[in-house]
């Protein structure tokens, strides 16, 4: 279970997030949404430890994650699919997986947990050998899924994973949370597309401006009339 | 005297002293792949990897003096990154380039004040500064061992670069810092990394370099730094194979323009010598200008695959 407590988070100056708290219990789907500039991905950055907190706490599995440097943060079960993909572009699919894989010393594991992926997308598997940066959008969206689920975490966060995605391939990315979340991964999703985020979700949170506003299960949220006027973009 | 016979010498030569360029170019164009910085001292590394061989060498003998040469190197390339350009992680790149030339003019003094600035000699190594016979020229037998070395430690890192953990880390930071940190890779171990691959090469270079020559001062390392950098940008900053390539085709045309001039006079073609080796270093530097103006990327350049 991660847990924030009075999160406070400053970009040179700038309140990013305004004290937040919010819990993602163990095994479910998490959603923040809300409008751009409202703090969700410096929460995750700030979850994973490339922005560091002005102040408060994030437990994990009652351990404190704030002041761990990123690679102990990994370590301890927490992966990201960051925004925009961010493949290795120059690299192989396979050694972006592999290098997904990197703080691992399990090699003979490694090699059952990479074709355990290319099931979970055979398109990786057919071109396993060709560079990162020459795979379609979607591709690479499953590429770096699969490279952080290489990690083994328990906890896999998302940031804007359908963006500039054709709506097809939306759906099939929201299919794989479902996937990845049905094999026991607990999923922090940060959307744009609040629709499909609230639909897949247990529970959510609304940020707006570094404070969080709004908080239920996907299914409330759908159906609360501000949500649905401010993020759904419907009216009553 | 036939033309074969007179373009041999040069051609070898260039071709050794091609090989000790690529070893230091190598360093400049794995620090610009990862850093997107141009390591001004990178020469100065070199000079000072001589230096610590002349004084090694003249207490102890050459099977302790070379290891520990390399091992001296290694750790001054090490340190100037945790000193000088660590702390600058964030800076803007700028910063990151005058802190580089600040450390190339600190070594250059440093040099000066503990040679006090005479002309030191370089020990002789035997059997590699051994005279030998080969295609009708006398040589010495680092001439010949140099480009195999060269390629054979070339190489090596290839494969290191291609096939290790540590090698795919260095491609991934090279590209991405945040995501590779996102990966748990510990950038700045990789950076090390490349630094101490950096000075060991130089090192070896150096000693191969050296040999050659009577003595070291301690601007010694500026010239061959320079020509090695240019050979880097010539094959395209950032590609381990266009420094290589670009350093050998400098060092070749170099020699054959200090030897232009005999060879002209020996096949008739002139009288008497022109003094075209007056020009053999400029020549690198309008290849430079040339080189940036009309292919700026070099022969490897980086390829451009920003898909998104």
């Amino acid at each position: 279970m991660l847990s924030i407590k009075d999160l406070n988070v400053n970009y040179g100056g700038i309140k990013a997030l305004r004290g937040i708290s919010l819990d993602v219990p163990d095994g479910k789907v998490v959603t923040l949404i809300g409008a751009n500039g409202a703090g969700k991905s410096t929460t995750l950055r700030t979850i994973s430890g490339l922005v560091k907190a002005e102040s408060g706490s994030i437990m994990w599995n009652n351990e404190e994650l704030i002041g761990k440097p990123i690679d102990a943060i990994v370590t301890s079960g927490i992966a990201m699919v960051p925004e925009g993909r961010r493949v290795f572009a120059d690299l192989t699919v396979l050694e972006n997986l592999k290098i997904g894989a990197y703080l691992r010393k399990d090699k003979e594991q490694i090699e059952k947990d990479i074709q355990w992926v290319y099931d979970l997308f055979p398109r990786l598997k057919e071109r396993s050998w060709q560079y990162a940066g020459t795979l379609s959008g979607g591709e690479q969206q499953m590429l770096a899924v699969g490279r952080a689920l290489m990690s083994k975490p328990k906890l896999i966060m998302m940031d804007e994973p359908s963006l500039g995605l054709a709506p097809l391939v939306v759906q099939d990315i929201f299919k794989i949370i479902r996937t990845i979340n049905e094999q026991g991964v607990t999923v922090l999703l940060v959307e744009q597309n609040a629709n499909m985020a609230l639909k897949v979700a247990d529970l959510a949170y609304v940020l707006e401006t570094g404070t969080i506003t709004m908080t239920g299960t996907g299914a409330e949220l759908l159906a609360n009339p501000k949500v649905r006027e401010a993020y759904l973009g419907k009216s009553n | 005297m036939n033309f074969f016979d007179t373009v041999i010498p040069y051609l070898l030569s260039g071709i050794s002293v091609g090989g000790q360029y690529a070893l230091i170019a190598i360093g400049y164009t794995m620090v610009y792949g990862i850093l997107r910085l141009i390591n001004f001292a990178h020469g100065d590394v070199f000079m000072v990897s001589g230096l610590v061989m002349i004084y090694l060498a003249a207490s102890t003998p050459l099977y302790v003096a070379i290891p520990v040469t390399i091992i001296v190197t290694v750790a001054l390339g090490f340190t100037i990154e945790r000193v000088a350009y660590k702390p600058l992680r964030t800076a803007p790149r700028m910063s990151l380039m005058i802190s580089a030339i600040g450390v190339s003019y600190l070594i250059q003094n440093l040099a000066l004040y503990i040679t006090g600035g005479l002309n030191k000699n370089y020990p002789e190594i035997p059997w590699i500064s051994d005279k030998i016979s080969i295609f009708g020229t006398t040589t010495t037998r680092v001439t010949l061992i140099t480009p195999f070395l060269t390629l054979a430690l070339v190489l090596i890192l290839v494969w290191l670069i291609n096939h290790t953990k540590i090698g795919m880390a260095m491609r991934a930071v090279s590209k991405d810092f945040e995501t590779s940190q996102l990966m748990g890779i510990k950038i700045n171990n990789v950076i090390s990394a490349t630094f101490v691959i950096g000075s060991f090469l130089a090192s070896i270079g150096s000693i191969l370099y050296f040999t050659n020559y009577p003595g070291l001062v301690p601007t010694s390392g500026s010239m061959p730094g320079l020509k090695a950098f240019v050979a880097a940008v010539f094959g395209g900053i950032g590609s381990i194979p266009g420094a290589v390539i670009g350093a050998f085709i400098i060092g070749i045309c170099e020699s054959l323009i200090k030897g232009l001039d005999t060879i002209l006079v020996s096949q008739g073609i002139i009288a008497d010598p022109v003094g075209f080796a007056t020009f053999s270093d400029a020549f690198t530097f309008v290849l430079l200008i040339i080189i940036l103006v009309f292919k700026p990327t070099g022969l490897f350049g980086e390829k451009q695959t920003d898909k998104v």
